[in-house]
């Protein structure tokens, strides 16, 4: 979650840089959108199945989770270009999908895309007493990334993750949706060489 | 006592199949035909409101006193959120009903809709349960193409449709306005009550929110009665008033240092130690237990003197601690330093508060910095009164903050401190640090 202290967002350097990537588009391409200018960072199918969710809902702005889900995962991040465009499909502003999107330290942004397989490790109290903190040293040493970080071959991103409600098999971790349970240091190497496969 | 013939595992430890035939040659979809023929909505409403059933989400709330709050003859439309956030750590009982058995927790959907004359249904899904949900989007599509979800159920005239929504990994949308809000499309934050959902909730309109597991009763109590019901659990306790007793079978989640981590299903009302010896197989490596956190992490911690108390909705109170919460209880044993836990605990909140209440956010911020702090052997020596404070002050129950993560918060550190303070002064004294790598990103 989001919160003020440590929203890394807030600081003057986060803040010049987010304002600098807002830059990168050419003035009035927001009018352009509205004015259904060509759009092309979401393909026409995930424009469909982004549309698909629309009728479940009293209000389009209810689809903005779903809609990130969709484009996160087909992108691996949700670029600025993307928000806007799910900004303009959903009769939202940019920044409402934005602060939606970032309240939720799910998703990624396009400084920082996903890699190929995004693998978490749960340190929460079952996991931690049966050495989920270790585990997660074991797997930032073995991947040479810190957690939120993605491997120099793209393939793996490692993240630290809160209980995965897998406490039955501590430690666990969970590979893109799927839990694993009861991974140990000793079978670490066999997971890493399945993942990077 | 004869060992408990589960009812909402029954199927899951036959190893049944989750198909729609499979559970409907079990007796599945008998409550709704049931319901549906023979029953009002209003008939319903007050068959789950006598059975005493409540509310297995962590509160406890009477299930159908719940339904009643509903405003009388509102034209609709209203709407069932069906929580399934579980986040609270330690806990995973929701993920096994939905994983194992999908069509008994949307049996009971559809017979709360029926009740609470709901139309749509939201069930949020926390998305770490990406199995757990695609278990349910099958269960879904065969009720849709069976007739038992859509249009004009069984050709009775009722309607219903469930949607799933997967969450994003955020504790506070299990808080059911924080639910609520997140469902709507913008931030996870919950909201000031009242007014309570029940009269506006989602899409400003009037909403009941409901556990996976509370769902998951309601089918056996349509089937079979009150009465049947109520011999499960215990009854009120006479000496406090406000218990309106503990009824039915309950998921236990059982994790930590025992030698069987597991999910157990027993009548309400069941000893810590019976749990641990019994069904979690004992403490680990011929150890002995320090203490438990009884009901997730909210609910505070217990010592190993305080294992014969029973886990109903008015056993944990007694000790001090918070209440039932989700009944997962993680041991730990006597090897363990309650300050590791402690950290563990407090970095869990201060990750997961949404930021919105300054005593929240601030406290349990503050409350990890010491922690870590004294992890490293930098503890002072008013620390101690420093987090007591801090853990008193922040909560629904001071009266500081919108929701109770905050109460969850500084409950295992008033109950650390209150019930291991000697541990925890002579660690500061001693100056000890603890080695493992739990500092990790925080
Ligand atoms: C911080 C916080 C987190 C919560 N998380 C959950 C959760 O993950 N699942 C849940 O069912 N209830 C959770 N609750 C309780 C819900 O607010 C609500 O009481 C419950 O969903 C009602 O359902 P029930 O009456 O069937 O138990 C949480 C409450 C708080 C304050
Ligand atoms: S108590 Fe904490 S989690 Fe709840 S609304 Fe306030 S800041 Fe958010
Ligand atoms: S504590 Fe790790 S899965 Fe629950």
């Amino acid at each position: 979650m989001r919160r003020s202290l440590t929203d890394k967002r807030t600081s003057p350097q986060a803040t010049k840089e987010l304002a600098g990537s807002w830059k990168f588009y050419p003035a009035g391409s927001f009018v352009a959108c509205g004015l259904g200018v060509v759009m092309n960072a979401l393909s026409p199918e995930l424009r469909k199945k982004i549309a698909d969710y629309l009728p479940r809902y009293p209000s389009k702005q209810a689809v903005t989770l779903p809609a990130l889900h969709l484009v996160h995962d087909a992108m691996r991040c949700v670029s600025f270009e993307a928000i806007r465009e799910i900004a303009d499909m959903l009769d939202l502003s940019p920044a409402e999908v934005h602060d939606t999107m970032t309240f939720y330290e799910f998703f990624h942004e396009e400084d920082k895309p996903l890699g190929k397989t995004r693998l978490w490790v749960c340190r929460s109290l079952a996991c931690g007493l049966r050495g989920g903190d270790e585990l997660l040293e074991t797997f930032r040493k073995k991947l040479h990334v810190e957690p939120g970080g993605t491997t120099q071959d793209g393939k793996i991103t490692l993240e630290f993750a809160e209980c995965l409600g897998a406490c039955e098999g501590a430690p666990a971790v969970m590979i893109n949706d799927v839990q694993r349970h009861c991974v140990t240091t000793e079978t670490v190497d066999a997971l890493i060489a399945e993942l990077v496969k | 006592m004869p060992d408990f013939e589960p009812v909402l595992l029954k199927r899951i430890n036959a190893n049944a199949s989750s198909a729609l035939d499979a559970y409907r040659a079990d007796g599945g979809y008998r409550a709704v035909v049931k319901a549906l023929t023979e029953m009002t909505p209003a008939q319903v409403v007050d068959t789950v409101k006598n059975s005493g059933l409540r509310g297995r989400g962590g509160a406890g709330f009477p299930c159908g006193l719940k339904w009643t709050f509903l405003p009388k003859d509102h034209p609709g439309p209203i709407y069932l959120c069906i929580n399934a956030d579980e986040s609270e750590p330690c806990t995973f009982n929701n993920r096994i009903l939905m994983e194992k058995d999908p069509h008994q927790v949307l049996e009971g959907i559809i017979l709360s809709s029926y009740a609470i004359r709901a139309k749509t249904c939201y069930f949020y899904i926390r998305y770490e349960y990406g199995d757990a949900y695609r278990n349910l989007q099958t269960a879904i599509d065969e009720l849709y193409a069976a007739n038992l979800l859509g249009k004009n159920i069984l050709g009775k005239g009722v309607d219903l449709d469930v949607f799933l929504h997967r969450g994003a990994g955020a504790y506070i949308c299990g808080e059911e306005t924080g639910l609520i809000e997140s469902l709507e499309g913008k931030r996870g934050w919950p909201r000031i009550k009242p007014p309570f959902p029940a009269i506006e909730g989602a899409f400003r309109k009037p909403t009941i929110v409901n556990n996976v597991e509370t769902m998951a009763c309601i089918p056996h109590i349509v089937n079979r009665g009150i009465d049947w019901f109520k011999s499960i659990g215990i009854p009120p306790d006479p000496k406090n008033p406000r218990d309106t007793g503990s009824y039915g079978p309950k998921l236990y989640c059982i994790s930590g240092h025992v030698n069987k981590p597991c999910c157990v299903e027993l009548p309400l009302g069941v000893t810590v130690r019976e749990l641990i010896e019994k069904h979690g197989g004992g403490v680990w490596k011929n150890r002995k237990a320090k203490g438990c956190i009884p009901g997730g992490i909210s609910m505070g911690i217990m010592t190993e003197a305080e294992f014969d108390t029973p886990l109903d909705f008015n056993g944990p109170g007694r000790v001090g601690c918070l209440g039932l919460g989700t009944a997962a209880v993680t041991v730990f044993d006597e090897t363990t330093s309650i300050v590791d836990v402690l950290y563990n605990i407090c970095r869990f909140f201060a990750h997961e508060s949404c930021g919105q209440c300054t005593p929240c956010r601030e406290g349990t911020g503050w409350m990890m910095k010491i922690m870590d702090r004294m992890r490293k052997g930098q503890g002072r020596r008013e620390d101690l009164d420093i987090l007591d404070e801090v853990a008193k002050s922040i909560g629904i129950m001071p009266g500081t903050t919108i929701c109770g993560l905050a109460d969850g918060a500084g409950w295992p550190v008033k109950n650390a401190i209150a019930k291991f303070r000697p541990e925890l002064e002579s660690y500061i004294r001693k100056g000890e640090r603890t080695t493992l790598p739990l500092a990790l990103a925080h």
